[in-house]
């Protein structure tokens, strides 16, 4: 593996509703480790995966909050989020458990084509 | 043009994976190559040899198998994905100690670096069922 595609990973999944936040997750994580640069973009009900106070135990699931704030360990610190995806939810940057970029519906362009793939949860 | 799927549905319950296949079928009759597809989450149900669709309906394991033969594909499903949803070579099925293995023949089970490198080598990467 000689080149070093930039990966952008569009999350539309609610945290605990499936197995896609969690396998998204790991997609990122072993991309980084390959030292492809990753990015992650959360929209729709994607973005409840960014809540702070996540209390997942009585799910006996793995606290998906925890992974994300394991994320700058693995170079991982491009975060982004729809400004109206949040709105929708009615959340604040505040609510959230990591810092986050918070771009508009109109900028999810430009991000997708910054990055030479593009993968969907 | 060099291209990857990622496949996360259903062979069973959800039309994008079929629509994988097509999308396949007809990249590579158009001259395409398809570098490897990799099938994650529910997706890797489709390497499950003990599936068996009604006689009128579509049968995705031999669908695949027989593409991947025809073209030289690499189908590469998610080892961690599919030991949890019971899809398992020899060596699996000996590590876990369960009765027999029932991967379909021309599958193969390895892990998410088989994605990366995908990502890495193809022009193209297409997402299926997220």
């Amino acid at each position: 593996m000689s080149d070093k595609k930039s990966i952008l990973i569009i999350n539309q999944s609610a945290p605990y509703a499936s197995s896609k936040a969690r396998e998204s997750l790991d997609v990122a994580l072993t991309c980084a480790i390959f030292e492809m640069p990753v990015s992650l973009l959360f929209m729709g009900d994607g973005v409840l995966q960014l809540l702070k106070g996540q209390q997942p135990e009585a799910l006996q699931t793995k606290k998906h909050e925890a992974m994300l704030t394991a994320l700058p360990m693995y170079d991982i610190d491009c975060l982004y989020v729809t400004s109206s995806d949040l709105k929708l939810h009615g959340l604040h940057s505040e609510d959230l458990a990591v810092p986050v970029n918070i771009v508009e519906q109109k900028q999810i362009a430009s991000l997708i084509q910054q990055h030479d793939t593009v993968l969907t949860f | 043009m060099k291209f990857s799927l990622v496949v996360h549905s259903s062979p069973i319950s959800q039309q994008s994976a079929a629509t994988a296949f097509r999308f396949a079928k007809t990249a590579l009759e158009a001259g395409h190559e398809i570098f490897r597809v990799f099938y994650y989450g529910d997706g890797v149900l489709v390497a499950n040899s003990q599936i068996a669709p009604p006689q009128d309906e579509i049968n995705l394991p031999e669908m695949w198998q027989a593409l991947a033969k025809q073209y030289d594909i690499d189908l590469v499903v998610c080892i961690a994905a599919a030991v949890k949803r019971g899809v398992l070579d020899d060596n699996e099925a000996k590590r876990y100690e369960k009765d027999s293995a029932n991967l379909v023949a021309g599958f193969e089970l390895s892990g998410l670096g088989q994605l990366a490198e995908a990502i890495a080598l193809s022009d193209r990467v297409i997402t299926f069922g997220a």
